[in-house]
This record gives C-alpha cells, sequence and structure tokens, in this order.
C-alpha cells in the first residue's frame, strides 16, 4: 500500500500482490438499535480463500452485503482492490459478483434465460450472451436444466445455476454467503468441487459459513465473528490449536461410573471434561494438533477399558461451531436473534 | 423437485472446463442505459410468457368494469346504454388501466424480497434500469388493456368520431400517462414492507382519483368544493385529453396538462424511487 503506487497499474500479477482483495477498517452497520456489524477489520490478499464463520444473525451476511455494495455502512471504511464501496461502488462492482443466501435468480424464467438475461446486462450481445449462457450450463451440469423454469430445480441444482450466474462475469472476487447451507452432502461437495475450481483459477473467494468443517477444508484463513465483531482470526490450523483439534463423545452404558470415566479422560487427554445434559455422556476437547488427535484418542479409550468402565459409544469429531464458541466466548452459539432482521433486510 | 436431482446424477465439478468459463477473454464494455432497460423489459416479456395468468388483470376486470358501468348507469344518465357508451368508454378506459398500473407495485415489492434484485443491484449499469424496464413490461400489459376495453367497446357499439387514427392517440397518451403515474407504485412498492401493505395504500390513492373525475359522470352536476377537486384532479384533463382525441376533437390544452402531470409525476416519485432503490 505504502510504495506500491508506480506498481499498481503495471501488472495484474503486481496489483494482485500489492493490493488485497478486501481491506475493511472499524465497519460498522446498525439496525434500529442493534449493530449487526461492530468494527469489523478484515485483510484478505487476493487470490486467496477467506473463511467467515460465525452463527445466524452474527453479522456475516451484512458484512458481506456491505462489500459487495448492496449496504450501504453506517462506519468505518471498505476497500475492494483498492476501491471504496460506496465512493466507487461501481468499479468494485465491475470486478465482485455475490452468491447470496437466498438464490439470485429468477424463479420464473428458465436456467438458460437468467445467464442470457445476466449476460446482456453485463454488455455481451446477444449471440454471445447466449453462448457464454450455454458454456456456463454445460460447465455446471444443467444443460439439461437449461430450458426448465428455475422454480421446478432442486437445492443443489439451483445453488449451482446461482453459482454459475455469479461466474459470468469473471468475477475477481467472488462472495459466496453460506454456499452449502440447507443442501444435501452431495450437492456441498459439488459445490466445495466448484470452489475449488474457481480458486484454482486465480479467483478471491470470500465465503461464510456456520460449518468449522467447511472452513477448514475450503478456506486459507478463518475469521470467527460474534455478535458483529471479529473474535478469532488465523489460519484453519492456528484457530484450531486454539479450540482444540476435535472432540471427544463418549456414551458410557452405566451412569454411575460417569464421574470414574471423567477422571480417567482427563488424566488420559490432559484436558478438562465436560459432563453432559445426558446423565451417560461426556465431551473432552483434544487440544494438540490434529495428527495426534487419534492417537490420544484411541489411548483414552484403552483407557477407559483398562478401568472398567463400560462405553457404549465412542466417537471423535472436530469442534462443532457450538464447540468453537464456547472456546472462545465462553458462551454457545447463539443464534437467531437477528437472523430475522438481517433476512428483512 | 425431484426431476431437477435426476437430471445430472453424475456432475462432478471438472476443473478445467470451469477455468475454461471464467477466462473468456475481456469482459464486454458497459451497455448503454436504453439497452439495459430494454433487457428489464425483455426479462419482463419473459415472464408474461411463463405465467400469463398475470394477464387476467389486464383482461377480466377491464371486461367487468366496462359492462357494469354501460349497463348500470346507461339508461339513467344519457338515456341508452349505447348513447352513454360514447361518453364512458374513454373513460373507463382509462379507469382500467389506471387501476391496473397498481399492480406494478405489488409484483416490484415481491420481486425485491427474493434474492434477485440483490444480483441486478450489484451489476454495474444505469440504476434505474431494473424499473424503467419493469414499466416497459408494464406499458405492454396497459396497451393490452385498452385493447381489450376497445374492442369490447366496438362490439357494443361505441362509435368513434376521431377514427382509428384519433383513437390510437388516446391511447398512446393513456400509456405514457399510466407510466409516469407508475412510478408512484414503484416507489410504494420500495417503500413498504410487503405486498398487501402496497396494494392497500394504492388503493387509497386510486379509488378517489378515479371515482372523483369525470370518468363516469359530467363534473357540472356536483357540489362547488367537489368541482375544485376534479378541475385539478390528473385524471380528468387525461380523460377529457383522450376523449377530445378519440371523439376527433383534440383538445390541446388538456392534452398538454396531462403531458405536464406525467412528466411532474416522473420526477418527483421516478426520483423517490431511485433514492429508495440506491438506499436498501
Amino acid at each position: 500500500m505504502t510504495t506500491s503506487t508506480h506498481q499498481e497499474g503495471a501488472t495484474a500479477a503486481g496489483e494482485r500482490s500489492a493490493v488485497p482483495a478486501i481491506e475493511t477498517s472499524r465497519l460498522v452497520k446498525t439496525f434500529g438499535g442493534t449493530r449487526a456489524v461492530d468494527g469489523i477489520d478484515l485483510v484478505v490478499p487476493a487470490g486467496t480463500v477467506y473463511g467467515v464463520l460465525g452463527p445466524n444473525g452474527a453479522g456475516k451476511t451484512t458484512t458481506v452485503r456491505m462489500l459487495a455494495t448492496l449496504l450501504r455502512p453506517d462506519g468505518g471504511t471498505a476497500r475492494v482492490f483498492g476501491h471504496d464501496v460506496v465512493r466507487e461502488a461501481d468499479a468494485v462492482r465491475s470486478r465482485v459478483s455475490l452468491t447470496g443466501q437466498y438464490a439470485s435468480v429468477d424463479e420464473d424464467l428458465t436456467g438458460t434465460e437468467n445467464l442470457v438475461l445476466l449476460g446482456r446486462l453485463l454488455g455481451y450481445r446477444k449471440a454471445a450472451a447466449r453462448e457464454r449462457a450455454a458454456s456456463l450450463l454445460e460447465a455446471f451440469g444443467l444443460t439439461e436444466a437449461a430450458d426448465r423454469q428455475v422454480k421446478h430445480y432442486s437445492g443443489g441444482t439451483r445453488r449451482r445455476l446461482d453459482i454459475a450466474a455469479s461466474i459470468l462475469n469473471t468475477p475477481d472476487l467472488l462472495f459466496l454467503d453460506e454456499p452449502t447451507t440447507g443442501l444435501d452432502p452431495r450437492s456441498r461437495n459439488q459445490v466445495w468441487d466448484i470452489v475449488r475450481a474457481v480458486v484454482a483459477h486465480g479467483t478471491t473467494v470470500l465465503l461464510t459459513t456456520q460449518y468449522l468443517e467447511e472452513a477448514d477444508r475450503l478456506a486459507d484463513r478463518i475469521a470467527v465473528i460474534d455478535r458483529g465483531k471479529v473474535i478469532a482470526e488465523g489460519t484453519p490450523g492456528e484457530l484450531k490449536s486454539s479450540v482444540g483439534a476435535g472432540s471427544v463423545h463418549v456414551r458410557l452404558r452405566d451412569r454411575r461410573q460417569r464421574e470414574q470415566a471423567r477422571r480417567v479422560l482427563a488424566r488420559a487427554l490432559e484436558t478438562e471434561v465436560q459432563l453432559e445434559a445426558d446423565p451417560v455422556a461426556l465431551t473432552a476437547r483434544i487440544m494438540n494438533g490434529d495428527a495426534r488427535a487419534s492417537v490420544q484418542a484411541s489411548r483414552a479409550l484403552a483407557e477407559l477399558d483398562a478401568a472398567g468402565v463400560v462405553v457404549d459409544d465412542f466417537s471423535l469429531g472436530q469442534p462443532s461451531l457450538d464447540e468453537v464458541f464456547l472456546a472462545l466466548t465462553g458462551h454457545p452459539a447463539d443464534t437467531a436473534e437477528q437472523t430475522d432482521k438481517e433476512v428483512a433486510e | 423437485m425431484t426431476a431437477g436431482t435426476a437430471v445430472t446424477p453424475d456432475y462432478s465439478p471438472a476443473p478445467e472446463t470451469i477455468a475454461a468459463v471464467l477466462s473468456r477473454g475481456a469482459r464486454p464494455p458497459r451497455p448503454s442505459a436504453l439497452s439495459s432497460s430494454l433487457t428489464f423489459g425483455w426479462r419482463a416479456m419473459l415472464k408474461i410468457k411463463h405465467v400469463p395468468e398475470q394477464l387476467f388483470d389486464v383482461t377480466a376486470f377491464p371486461i367487468m368494469m366496462t359492462l357494469m358501468f354501460t349497463y348500470l348507469f346507461g339508461g339513467a344518465l344519457a338515456g341508452s346504454p349505447r348513447e352513454y357508451l360514447q361518453y364512458l368508454l374513454p373513460g373507463i378506459m382509462v379507469m382500467s388501466v389506471v387501476m391496473t398500473s397498481m399492480y406494478t407495485g405489488t409484483s416490484l415489492n415481491l420481486d425485491v424480497s427474493k434474492g434477485v434484485f440483490d444480483r441486478f443491484r450489484s451489476i454495474p449499469m444505469w440504476r434505474p434500469a431494473p424499473m424503467v424496464g419493469y414499466l416497459l413490461g408494464d406499458m405492454f400489459r396497459y396497451s393490452m388493456g385498452a385493447a381489450v376495453i376497445l374492442v369490447l367497446g366496438l362490439i357494443l357499439g361505441f362509435r368513434p368520431g376521431g377514427g382509428p387514427a384519433g383513437v390510437l392517440a388516446g391511447m398512446a397518451l393513456l400509456v405514457a400517462f399510466s407510466f409516469a403515474l407508475s412510478w408512484m407504485w414503484t416507489m410504494f412498492g420500495l417503500l413498504l414492507r410487503t405486498d398487501k401493505a402496497v396494494m392497500g395504500v394504492s388503493m387509497l390513492v386510486l379509488f378517489p382519483l378515479t371515482f372523483l373525475s369525470n370518468i363516469l359522470v359530467d363534473p357540472q352536476t356536483m357540489p362547488g368544493w367537489l368541482q375544485v377537486f376534479v378541475d385539478v384532479n390528473p385524471i380528468t384533463h387525461l380523460v377529457a385529453a383522450v376523449r377530445g382525441l378519440m371523439a376527433g376533437r383534440v383538445d390541446g390544452g388538456e392534452i398538454v396538462w396531462t403531458l405536464a402531470a406525467g412528466g411532474v409525476l416522473t420526477a418527483v416519485f421516478g426520483t423517490l424511487t431511485m433514492r429508495l432503490y440506491n438506499r436498501r
């Protein structure tokens, strides 16, 4: 930013390395009395995937909408490839694309019509728009669905069309707002593969999600946000080492053995063990790097067995969003509070 | 629903094909305001093609209005329905078309509450284009409504003295004025929360505007205070202008009055609409 003025316009590559794709400073948005976004600072280097992780109502959608020039910030600044999102909105618009949480395609029109419409609006001539629509539909496996109205599409098909529509303008920065929420596992995997392909091409992606697993798999860096504030930021590895590589969930046959099991687990995993509401269940976070999580877990299971504790169910999983929040904030992720408000906007 | 999933059972995204669509040469230049507006007009046409039921309001409603008022008031007001029709038809055409214009607001409101407007708003283009396109599509609906009434009127015995040219000029003036008036409904469409609220407020404006005019009866019989309102009501001037054109007695003053009112409506409510649209 400081010495790169002469490089900026020189080459695309030079620009990429010099100017971050996104840079926000104390970004604020207020709805009524609520600060939906309360001073968010983000720096997203160009060419990377950035994950914004948080529960419903944390301010993810509001942040994305401000960055995509759909909402005006009430305070702070946001720059996209060096352009201010308010004063240079059109310059931002020409380089970004948004796939919103709620399908941003026209349900009454067919897949082809949706893409041709967008192509025309972006300045393609009729024949070029048709040709571009056809190649996008093909790349996204939508050729057979092309002439049906979008309202008859399944969730996964509609989401693919939505993403196809978003890359029609070959954006340098793609916003994906909860791209897999509500999708079945197979469609979710398809979306992940699409995101990887888009990133491999060099497009910067900012993705919001409620799933740590999704952020972990796709993102180079993750910001965890809660109540409009960034509460943690780093690589997935850094994040996991601060909240734990995973969790061991244990269910016992006999509730009277729970206290004994708690002591064994605490010693074996060198961590605090939580007693669940279910009187036979316990949960323990594994704090070390994920390479050793399975080793520790199997040792813990062996020690439970040696101590004569009868285990009905034993599982090792990545920490859930709830566990991440518990670790970072001390309170569980509360959802729903602002969700309706965000939807209404 | 199930059909959608069945279509591509084995789709797996290929990085090469996706990379290929991402690197399609240079981005085209930004389209002109006219081109963007026409594209949105095309969208409105596609929506009519896919959901033709939406033309119900510009076909059934005008037919009902024309038949009802012709036979309800015809005998009492002008001696016979046929004679009354010569006076009523241009007015009832204005009433029906102006009334159907309020659907612009409700359908815009529904559209905006879905996600697709987010996409439009994040495209760099002439900002009013989606609205103008909307209204272009509606002009087609207005023309249809006017044509339906004209045909029905001709069947019932309406014999306009202005001939085809006069009738067409009258209809064109009506459609142009409705375009201007629609900016009021687009404003309500963006201002109010639900489509029902938009409908309610539009009715509240439209009923006095259409009934307290010269559409159904000659204002001479009204009390003085009411005549004052009828005189400033732009619908009155529109009806007078359309009647004149269709009867072959062109009234330049009324036409100018109507066009000026349309200009003011567009300037005021178009500006307010765009302000709301940009702020959302």
